[in-house]
């Protein structure tokens, strides 16, 4: 929460980090009617180029969302979220979630977000635009 | 090379509707499930799980998490209804808009974004209706990118504003 502290530009906000694999997958699977071969299957993610099975980009938007609800808890708001998908959550990746603030205009917030792998290569970059509570 | 792979046909769709769906009411299991999903293995935030913990708060009872899917499994409706054409084929857009397309042989997601209205609530009736709202290219790396941007905007049953998103596809 963020109701106390004083935003400032180039603040880093607290991270959202997931260990993923077919446990995180299935599951968003489940809720989003989203089973894709490439999403279950290490040889289908094989056929398509990549070491095994990868995680959907739409469980990424998510992990962003839970990033920004995090930080700006249930009495704030997301106003605007964006997002790119630049390269493939592979099965075991721990995928962390990031945002700095670059803006701030009273209590409403923008920030550059991403999501990121091991090794801080970028998976979601994006931008985003909060009112904090 | 083409010079470019936007035909008069395809210019004059933009603007178009491409489609609407009309999703089931929302239930408290679907959204408990979402946020199950979206937070695991953690517990999600009580505000999505718990009536009356939810009642005690500033959103007067459980909202849906912004990014929350009430069309995932099947809608109440769907306009037009889907058609023998795979949603793989990178010309379905046009096919459903009944003009020939580019006939590109690639397709990507170039990404989302979104803007937010009021949220989700158990209850609700979600209605999407997307548009097409631009074509543009762009020479790349692997030839004359084609970028298409498609606009849904929700509505819930009181006709608020739940959220409007971009999606850009790109095909090459």
């Amino acid at each position: 929460m963020t109701q106390t502290t004083t935003v400032e530009v180039g603040q880093e906000i607290p991270t959202f980090r997931r260990t993923t694999g077919l446990h995180n997958w299935n599951r968003y699977a489940a809720v989003n009617d989203e089973f894709v071969d490439i999403h279950m299957d290490d040889d289908a993610g094989r056929a398509a180029g990549y070491p095994t099975a990868f995680g959907m980009g739409n469980l990424q938007w998510s992990y962003l969302h839970d990033l920004l609800r995090q930080w700006i808890g249930e009495d704030g708001r997301i106003l605007r979220l964006s997002c790119q998908f630049r390269a493939a959550n592979t099965k075991g990746m721990t995928v962390t979630a990031r945002g700095r603030v670059t803006a701030v205009r009273g209590r409403e917030v923008d920030l550059d977000v991403w999501t990121e792998a091991d090794d801080g290569g970028p998976l979601a970059p994006g931008k985003a635009t909060v009112v904090l509570p | 090379m083409a010079d470019t792979n936007i035909s008069a046909q395809m210019r004059a769709a933009v603007g178009r509707e491409i489609g609407r769906r009309v999703s089931y009411p929302v239930s408290e299991s679907d959204i408990r499930r979402w946020a199950l999903a979206v937070y695991y293995p953690e517990t999600p935030p009580r505000l999505y799980w718990d009536a009356g913990y939810a009642d005690t708060t500033r959103h007067g009872g459980i909202v849906a998490p912004e990014e929350f899917n009430p069309f995932a499994w099947l809608a109440r409706s769907v306009e037009p209804a889907r058609g023998v054409d795979p949603a793989q084929n990178p010309d379905h857009l046009e096919m459903t808009l009944g003009v020939p397309g580019p006939g590109l042989k690639f397709q990507l997601n170039g990404g989302m974004a979104v803007e937010y209205g009021v949220p989700m609530r158990p209850g609700d009736v979600i209605t999407a209706v997307n548009r097409l709202a631009s074509y543009t290219e762009k020479e790349g790396r692997l030839g004359l990118m084609l970028f298409t941007v498609t606009e849904d905007t929700w509505t819930n049953q009181r006709g608020e504003t739940v959220k409007r998103s971009t999606m850009t596809g790109i095909r090459y």
